[in-house]
């Protein structure tokens, strides 16, 4: 069986990111932006873990929990915030969030 | 004798009163009475005067009287150092200015009266307007004779011929009476620039303009004999003015057009007195110039010229009043030979004669002009003896007294003066004499063309045949009903006031001669003895100087020749014969020969006929210089001068034009320069803030792939 190398993780993890960067760059509804985001912040979460693995040391597992925490206070801010713009424009597309524009 | 400065005063009030009040207010008749009660002041007064002066003995016969300080002392520069131009409003009553207060005042009354009647055509403010002028004129007049100096008798110089300009121009809607008046006023201008120029120099000469301090001071200076010195030039500026205000060459034209005046005017000012100014002034510097000999001899020579020149003209003039100008530019020239032989006293008693038989003629003519209605060509009268016996009768007195026929007036004045003559200047006297036959001839040949012989003139009236002058008479008079001029009934006698003043002036024409009479004669001469101490100065600077003994010189030989004197006498009285039966034969007897004596001597004829064309000639250089000059000078007053102002404003216009376009191009456009900047790169800038979170999002990651890159590539 194919022994799983760092390099797989890596790749597992560019991969999710680059799905999520795209995501948030081609996708106009906020929510699923805001997925893609999470993505990101996961795919982040894998390296951290497969290097903590690879250099059997903790400090990427705690880090990755600190991401995690992080992420969910993020969700909570974002996610109100994405509700008081719905309750205004009753829409979350991203493309009429331009109010601060020239 | 105070009061003498009342005598120029009160024809001043006169004027003022008539000028003042009388144009406006009053009739003729107050007018009248006006002027002529202040003449007639004037005239006692003069007379009280003179009686007084004569009561004095001779050497004493001076009187000053200082009216008022006028100019107070100014320091000036003069020959010795710093002096004090300090003028006084200055009377002196000496024998001279005596004699002439006398003959203006006196003869200034008649023409007043005179006047009255003469200028009844005109309405009542242009009767108050002649009078005021008239009035003027003796007011200036005898200011002019009594100024104790210089600068007074300017005053009256000036004011003379300001009156001058103003009666020759009286009747103004005649084009060439305003020319006239504008010639003799331009004319006079000229001597009178050397008259004040011989004022400063006698003043930075002698440090005074008192006629007794300067002659004091000139006869303590050595006669210029030889030279040409400080005196002489005086002198020739003094001349100068003489020559204009005495019509002498070579400004004597102006004298003949003034006759285009009333004849009142041209009796009082352009005969009788203003035209004798000239005269007075040299007699009253006379120690000046006979300190300058090589001047006197100038002065003779002019005067003789003048009068030879003035009488040739006059032997053909066909109007009335020229013959008569022409005659007084003749007289006064005799009166300036006088002067410049150094006999000043006969220069005086011609001017005293000669004021009354030329003012007589003249006041003659003036009613031959009023009886023919303002006929002034002898051609058209004649006969006319018939018709104003009174005229006639005196105006062959003062024809008698011009032409020098004893015992008449002239006949005393003129010998004096072609003796004194003879005795220096035997050329000079044959030029006199050629003048006194001329004298004659023209002076009978008026009396033949205007008083003898048939009528000429144009029907009149009650002959039911029209006379255009009638016209104009009308128009100029102004219609006095009652005085029967409306339409002209043919040659009258003049009303009384005029042959009043004829007979007046005829009786002076016979007598003045009698104060005069020279020892040759059995007389005393006592005219000449009696204006001696105005022409020397007094006794004790008298004594061994130069003045002195050229009269005293003069008077010793007046007392050796006697038999010459008398031969001489003989001699004028068969000239004037002579011309006298010339006329009579060329105009009387042989009226054909005059004809035939024209067309022999044509071109003689033609250049005396036309006055030696003295006036084309100064037409053409004098007045045609001046007015090309003026001309040039008005174009490039309009060329250069206003070209140049033009020209600066043009420059402003242009300068400020640029300065205008540098403000609003570059200035302006600075400033907006940095407006339109700073807004259109923020037009361009504020598209990066698209508002879409893609968009920046993008950016960012496009940023961190840069930087990423630069990290991996460069670090």
């Amino acid at each position: 069986m194919l022994e799983i190398t760092p390099a797989h993780y890596m790749v597992l993890s560019a991969a999710l990111f680059m799905i999520g960067v795209i995501g948030v760059m081609v996708r106009r509804n906020i929510i699923i932006i805001f997925m893609s985001i999470e993505l990101m912040l996961n795919a982040v979460n894998v390296n951290l873990a497969a290097f903590s693995q690879q250099w059997q040391h903790v400090m990427g597992q705690v880090f990755a929990i600190f991401v995690i925490a992080v992420a969910a206070a993020e969700a909570a801010v974002g996610l109100g915030i994405i509700l008081a713009f719905y309750r205004n424009k009753e829409t979350v597309n991203i493309d009429e969030m331009n109010v601060m524009r020239w | 004798m105070e009061i003498i400065w009342l005598i120029p005063l009160l024809p001043g009030i006169g004027a003022a009163v008539t000028g003042l009040l009388g144009i406006r207010f009053f009739s003729k008749a107050q007018t009248a009475f006006v002027a002529c009660t202040s003449m007639a002041l004037a005239a006692l007064l003069s007379i009280y005067a003179f009686v007084q002066l004569l009561a004095l003995p001779a050497e004493a016969r001076v009187y000053f009287v200082v009216v008022a300080p006028w100019i107070p002392a100014i320091p000036l520069e003069t020959a010795g150092g710093i002096g004090e131009f300090a003028v006084d409003w200055g009377f002196r009553l000496d024998p001279l200015s005596g004699m002439m207060i006398l003959i203006v005042s006196g003869i200034g009354l008649l023409i007043h009266l005179y006047s009255t009647s003469y200028m009844h055509g005109e309405s009542a403010a242009g009767y108050a307007r002649f009078f005021c002028y008239l009035n003027l004129f003796c007011f200036f007049m005898l200011t002019l004779v009594l100024g104790s100096n210089f600068l007074v008798m300017f005053v009256g110089w000036e004011g003379v011929g300001l009156c001058s300009y103003l009666l020759i121009g009286f009747w103004y809607h005649k084009q060439s009476a305003t020319d006239a008046g504008k010639k003799a006023f331009l004319v006079n201008r000229i001597g009178d620039w050397g008259f004040v120029l011989g004022i400063f120099l006698v003043f930075f000469t002698f440090g005074t303009i008192d006629f007794e301090e300067v002659m004091v001071s000139a006869a303590a200076m050595p006669i210029e004999a030889a030279g040409f010195g400080v005196i002489s030039l005086i002198c020739v500026l003094l001349f100068i003015g003489a020559t204009g205000k005495s019509a002498q060459i070579p400004l004597y034209v102006w004298l003949p057009d003034a006759m285009e005046g009333p004849t009142p005017v041209s009796a009082l000012i352009h005969a009788a007195t203003m035209v004798t100014a000239g005269v007075y002034m040299v007699c009253r510097t006379a120690t000046l110039f006979t300190h300058a000999p090589m001047v006197m001899t100038g002065v003779a020579i002019i005067g003789a010229l003048t009068a030879l020149m003035a009488a040739s003209i006059g032997l053909l003039q066909t109007d009335i009043k020229r013959v008569l100008a022409y005659s007084t530019v003749s007289q006064l020239g005799y009166m300036f030979l006088a002067t410049g032989v150094g006999a000043f006293g006969a220069a005086a008693f011609h001017l005293m004669t000669h004021a009354f038989f030329k003012a007589l003629l003249f006041l003659g003519s003036g009613s031959v002009i009023h009886a023919m209605d303002e006929e002034q060509d002898m051609r058209a009268m004649g006969g006319l003896k018939l018709y104003m016996p009174v005229t006639f009768v005196t105006m062959l007195v003062g024809t008698l007294a011009i032409a020098g026929i004893p015992p008449f007036a002239g006949f005393f004045s003129k010998d004096e003066i072609l003796f004194q003559t003879f005795l220096h200047n035997r050329a000079l006297w044959v030029i006199a004499v050629l003048t006194a036959g001329m004298t004659s001839f023209y002076m009978f040949r008026l009396m033949a063309m205007t008083f003898y012989g048939k009528y000429r003139g144009p029907a009149w009236k009650s002959a039911a045949v029209g006379h255009e002058g009638a016209d104009h008479h009308g128009a100029d008079a102004g219609e006095d009903a009652n005085d029967g001029h409306g339409t002209w009934h043919g040659p009258h006698e003049s009303p009384a006031p005029m042959t009043g003043t004829l007979m007046a002036l005829a009786i002076g024409a016979i007598v003045a001669g009698f104060v005069g009479i020279p020892a040759a004669l059995g007389g005393s001469n006592a005219i000449e003895h009696f204006l001696e101490p105005s022409f020397v100065v007094s006794a004790d600077h008298e004594v061994g100087e130069a003045s002195g003994v050229a009269l005293a010189g003069a008077g010793a030989e007046h007392e050796v020749s006697h038999g010459v004197e008398l031969g001489l006498m003989i001699l004028s009285i068969f000239v004037a014969l002579g011309g006298l039966a010339l006329a009579h034969r060329l105009y009387l007897k042989q009226p054909e020969l005059a004809g035939a004596w024209k067309a022999r001597w044509a071109g003689v004829h033609q250049l005396l006929f036309n006055k030696y064309y003295v006036d084309e000639m100064y037409q053409g250089t004098v007045v045609r210089g001046t007015m090309s000059g003026g001309r040039g000078l008005w174009r490039f007053d309009g060329r250069v001068v206003d070209g140049a102002v033009n020209g600066s404003s043009w420059l402003t216009l242009v300068s400020s034009w640029c300065s205008g376009l540098f403000d609003r191009y570059v200035v302006d456009g600075a400033v907006n320069l940095v407006g339109w900047s700073a807004s259109e790169s923020s037009f361009s800038l504020r598209r990066i803030q698209t508002g879409l979170i893609q968009n920046y999002a993008l950016t960012m990651l496009i940023g961190v792939f840069v930087f990423v890159s630069l990290y991996l590539l460069v670090g």
